[in-house]
């Protein structure tokens, strides 16, 4: 006899077995009858299959990141595992291998494709390329190529000029 | 402005009657949006929540559609004016029930209001009577980029917005229609209905969001993924899946006229009694009778202009309002006898139902 299939949500052994289709893709979700009512499975105007999803997808530990701990917020798999949010943006790149795989039954696509916040990132770029020459010129000083550091000083007075009067955050 | 006036001010929500529509009571989008290199709200510490709110405060009152507006932080709020925003789906019950360091900015007209600190920094929501699911798209689209002039948007090119939970990621919008669906709940297909959707990828839920009952025959219809699509292409999804249910709707009434009118108008004409002489209505009795009222308009049992009133009481008939207009704290028992007290005063004057045209059953 096969394994029987444990519920997605705790170990019971799953009798509730739900398959939904939606854009041509099949979500699966296995529940033990208690999980199930407790879901609202049973009344169809009161749960989404998002949520279940995105719960039963943290289910099997998350692999190459558990002892992985975010930089920017101090964020942990553990603390997802706990709360179904992130600590902050970054924490979408640290634990990209934990991200990637949700990301298939949860929604549409894997790609964004909608609106660009392009003064945002225009505003980014300026300030990145701000970093970097401020770094270039510091090190062409300290290194005595001043024509370098000459060319750097144009440039950032450049850039500035460019950002205008506020300065980047 | 305080909520005292903000209540007796005109309202998209209970005022704009050149926009009301049979079947969809209001059109809402909203988004979710994070400042870059900042921890989300509940990961953030207290200090860092209380300088993100600030940060955001004065970056969404310099815009132009903030103008004279609203801003409240929720620990200046009371329960009952926390309950009233909610019943007017200005701020969630989740952002009711948070910690200092968070709050509202409500437009003047209580079209927009972006809600701070709730489960993301911004939400920003959009809320327009009737079905206007483009217009209301053009417009928060227009305040979104009137304030990422002055944020830097946590956003990744291949993920898009970047939110608290991954399942908003990409545009976070969440568009939605408050449907009046009563022919469909009368005629027992509502289950079927729900199922559908879903396959669609689209999300059922009450009147208000989660977990709330579908009273009065109020639901709402929203799109539940966000990513690897665009606006345009979400909102055209939506708008043809509403459309395909305003006309199951009105099928429906259509075939319930057809097969027994008779039980049909003695439905809304019972309605109509209760309401003008009881004693004891609960906010569901009372929704589920409104309702029918609602129901009798679009059939032409009432004039049509009274539309507007029905959907105001809607609104009014919810505990926060009804304890707001009889200015105290009432008990639920008490309560009752107030709002079926109101609701007899809104109904003396009410035109008498006319049963007589309406064998056409048109809309």
């Amino acid at each position: 006899m096969p394994n029987p299939l444990k519920c997605d949500l705790c170990a019971k052994p799953a009798t509730v077995h739900l398959t939904q289709i939606v854009n041509n893709k099949v979500h699966k979700v296995d529940l033990c009858e208690e999980c199930a009512q407790a879901k609202g499975v049973t009344d169809p105007s009161g749960f989404s299959l998002a949520d279940l999803l995105l719960k039963a997808s943290l289910n099997p530990e998350p692999t190459g990141v558990a002892g992985v701990r975010c930089e920017q917020c101090g964020f942990t798999p553990n603390d997802f595992k706990k709360q179904g949010r992130f600590g902050c943006p970054a924490c979408y790149e640290t634990f990209t291998s934990l991200v990637e795989p949700m990301l298939d039954g949860m929604h549409k696509g894997t790609a964004h494709t909608g609106k660009v916040p392009r003064k945002a990132l225009a505003r980014k770029t300026l300030y990145e390329r701000l970093s970097k020459l401020e770094l270039d010129l510091t090190a062409a000083i300290k290194s005595e190529r001043y024509e370098e550091a000459a060319r750097c000083r144009d440039e950032i007075n450049q850039v500035k000029q460019t950002y205008g009067q506020k300065s980047p955050r | 402005m305080t909520i005292a006036s903000l209540i007796d001010t005109p309202s998209e929500l209970t005022d704009s009657a050149s926009n009301k529509t049979a079947v969809v009571l209001m059109t809402r989008i909203r988004l979710a949006r994070n400042l870059a290199g900042n921890p989300f709200p509940g990961w953030a510490k207290p200090a860092k929540r209380g300088e993100i709110f600030e940060l955001c405060r004065d970056a969404l009152t310099a815009t132009l559609p903030m103008k004279r507006c609203l801003t409240i932080g929720i620990d200046e709020l009371t329960d009952l004016e926390k309950q009233i925003l909610v019943e007017r789906h200005l701020i969630s019950r989740e952002l009711s029930g948070a910690k200092a360091g968070s709050g509202v900015v409500i437009s003047r007209d209580q079209a927009f209001s972006v809600m701070i600190n709730e489960e993301d920094h911004l939400r920003i929501q959009v809320l327009r009577s009737g079905f206007q699911l483009k217009k209301a798209w053009s417009t928060i689209n227009e305040l979104d980029s009137a304030i990422e002039d002055k944020i830097d948007y946590a956003f990744s090119p291949s993920l898009g917005y970047l939110t608290a939970c991954p399942t908003n990621l990409g545009t976070g919008m969440r568009a939605s229609a408050m449907m009046h669906l009563p022919a469909l709940v009368i005629a027992n297909q509502m289950e079927k209905v729900v199922r559908a959707v879903n396959q669609l990828g689209m999300a059922v839920r009450g009147l208000f969001g989660e977990g709330s009952d579908a009273s009065g025959s109020i639901f709402q219809i929203s799109n539940q993924t966000t990513l690897g699509e665009s606006e345009d292409e979400i909102i055209k999804r939506l708008g043809s899946v509403l459309t395909s249910i305003i006309e199951h709707e009105l099928n429906a009434r259509q075939k319930l006229l057809e097969a027994d009118s008779g039980k049909l108008f003695d439905k809304i004409g019972r309605a109509f009694g209760i309401l003008q002489n009881s004693h004891v209505l609960s906010s569901g009795e009372a929704m589920n009778l409104l309702s029918l009222l609602r129901l009798g308009i679009d059939l032409r049992v009432f004039p049509e202009a009274n539309r507007s009133i029905i959907d105001r009481l809607f609104i009014e008939a919810q505990p926060g309002h009804l304890q707001h207009a009889q200015k105290g704290e009432f008990e639920p028992g008490q309560r009752d006898l107030l709002r079926a007290a109101r609701l007899r005063g809104e109904f003396a004057n009410f035109p008498q139902p006319n049963f007589t045209f309406t064998t056409d059953g048109s809309n």
